[in-house]
């Protein structure tokens, strides 16, 4: 008899994970099971196109009701998953029905960390995690307005960006002493600051919010622990994530902020597989286990779950992608452009706007930041993937053609 | 109708596994230099906003420089996530060091470059 392969999230990585299913043969009984209303959609318009309003929240669809029932695909939803039995190899969902599975994916994903701070959960402060609180957002979006971006990473850039360019006056408040610290090496942060702060928002760096109150004309007061006082009328909080992990730890399986997970997708438990913002698995390129908490990590890993709960051999440990469009300019990375084993080295374009930072350890190439740089860009690809030495000179020379290398 | 092919590069000019971006009129093309032998293609990813042309050549693929999907340089097929639309492909014709394309496939050929 055929198996029965149950996928819980139905997010980019759960329904990668349901379509592979069925791409790679499966002819059994596949359950996707969803939180939310809208079938699989990916995130990254949700601070970008959607905010802004040109992305209609369709767009957004990967696999569209349509095409899930084409490929027999059981899409329950909104519902949620309650527990796993892992002795009965049952799930038991909020409906009270319980599903039978052979194989199980998790792809629960993970929810915006919370403002845990007094007047953090006021009417007028949100956070940026599903399409729903990107379409509440967008509504009060009005020129004039004024906004805090709390949190100077992605999500805070690229809100405070969308923001910008409709019109609001908007502050960034970052508790770091750079943007986006976790992931660039500083020298991109100073571009990340320089170019926002050319555009007009004011950036808060080394500072941390006391609370927030109300004031006396509907709108929001974030006191800074300074004494310093910002007015807004909405305030944005992007300042992580926490994964949605508490199924598979109630169930027993090993986690660490994460459900930990090998290069073949398997949790703790052999008929249980993981994919998504919500794993922790080894990356060879940061040397060391990680959530990637990406686009690509989403879908790619979704992949490769369904491929190894099919019994077919994978070795998932990607190359890290990553990109961010701010005021229509492209930043994207590769590999681990922050690495403490190596140094930065930065490439000015031969074009102005062009810019780039790569990471090298003595003599190889760790990873890359780039701005508006897609060809030189491809060039440190193929150098990463293909570990040959490099001359730092050579990267730092613009007139030099990394094609050479 | 007879083919009418007309120049739109130097083989010299495509560097082997990498691309060259191509305007005939309107159109956007990618040519590619896949071991001595040239393939064309669209320009535009069939699932992004992206140019093929900025993207990387691994396995006789085009991989997007935007979200890593993939097309069969020979054939066009989209063989990565998250590509599913295939991308066109064109006939491609190398004399003389001179890369060449058919103008039957296009609307709106240069006369002054046609080659009989």
């Amino acid at each position: 008899m055929s198996q029965s392969i149950v996928v819980i999230g139905a997010g980019q990585a759960g329904g990668w994970a349901a379509r592979t299913l069925r791409d790679q043969g499966h002819d059994g009984r596949i359950v996707l099971v969803g939180r939310e209303c809208r079938p699989p959609y990916e995130r990254p318009p949700l601070s970008k196109g959607i905010l802004d309003g040109v992305t209609a929240p369709e767009a957004a669809t990967i696999f569209a009701k349509s095409v899930l029932e084409q490929l027999a695909i059981e899409w329950r939803a909104p519902v949620e998953c309650l527990s796993i039995d892992r002795g009965k190899r049952h799930v038991l969902l909020s409906d009270r029905s319980t599903i039978a599975y052979d194989k199980l994916i998790l792809c629960t994903g993970g929810r915006a960390r919370p403002l845990s701070l007094p007047g953090g959960n006021l009417p007028g402060v949100f956070q940026l995690r599903s399409m729903e609180d990107a379409l509440a957002i967008a509504a009060r979006l009005e020129p004039g307005k004024r906004l805090v971006a709390v949190g100077g990473g992605w999500i805070g850039l690229e809100v405070a960006a969308t923001a910008n360019m409709r019109g609001l006056d908007v502050t960034i408040v970052e508790a770091d002493a750079r943007l986006c610290a976790r992931t660039v090496p500083p020298q991109a942060s100073s571009y990340l600051l320089s170019l926002h702060e050319q555009h007009r928002t004011q950036v808060l760096l080394g500072c941390d919010i006391e609370r927030i109150e109300p004031d006396s004309a509907g709108g929001l007061v974030v006191v800074l622990k300074d004494g310093r006082v910002l007015p807004a009328d909405i305030i944005v909080a992007g300042i992580g994530l926490l994964p949605n992990d508490e199924l598979a730890r109630d169930a027993g399986l090993e986690c660490r902020g994460g459900i930990i997970v090998d290069t073949q997708c398997r949790t703790s438990d052999e008929r249980i597989f993981a994919a998504g913002d919500v794993t922790l698995a080894y990356n060879h390129w940061h040397d060391r286990r990680l959530r990637l908490e990406s686009w690509q990590n989403a879908q790619d890993q979704g992949i490769a779950a369904a491929k190894a709960a099919l019994g077919i051999n994978i070795q998932y440990d990607p190359l890290p992608r990553f990109w961010s469009d701010q005021y229509g300019i492209r930043i994207q990375m590769l590999g681990c452009p922050n690495s403490e084993r190596g140094i930065p080295i930065v490439r000015q374009g031969r074009e102005a706007g062009h810019f780039m930072v790569f990471c090298v350890d003595s003599s190889r190439l760790l990873g890359a930041f780039s701005v508006n740089a897609a060809s030189d860009l491809r060039e440190a690809r193929r150098i990463l993937m293909s570990g040959r030495p490099v001359a730092p000179a050579a990267l730092a020379d613009p007139t030099f053609d990394l094609a050479d290398l | 109708m007879s083919n009418e092919w007309f120049k739109v590069a130097e083989l010299s000019e495509i560097r082997v596994d990498r691309t060259r971006l191509c305007r005939i009129g309107d159109q956007v093309l990618c040519l590619y230099n896949l071991d001595g032998a040239i393939y064309a293609t669209d320009d535009l990813c069939t699932h992004g906003a992206a140019s093929l042309a900025d993207g990387f050549i691994e396995n006789g693929e085009i991989v997007c420089p935007l979200h890593d999907g993939r097309f069969c340089i020979r054939t066009g097929k989209a063989t990565g996530a998250p590509c599913t639309i295939d991308i066109k492909t064109y006939s491609v014709k190398v004399k003389d060091g001179a890369v060449l394309l058919d103008s039957t496939e296009f609307a709106d050929v240069p006369h002054d470059r046609t080659i009989p």
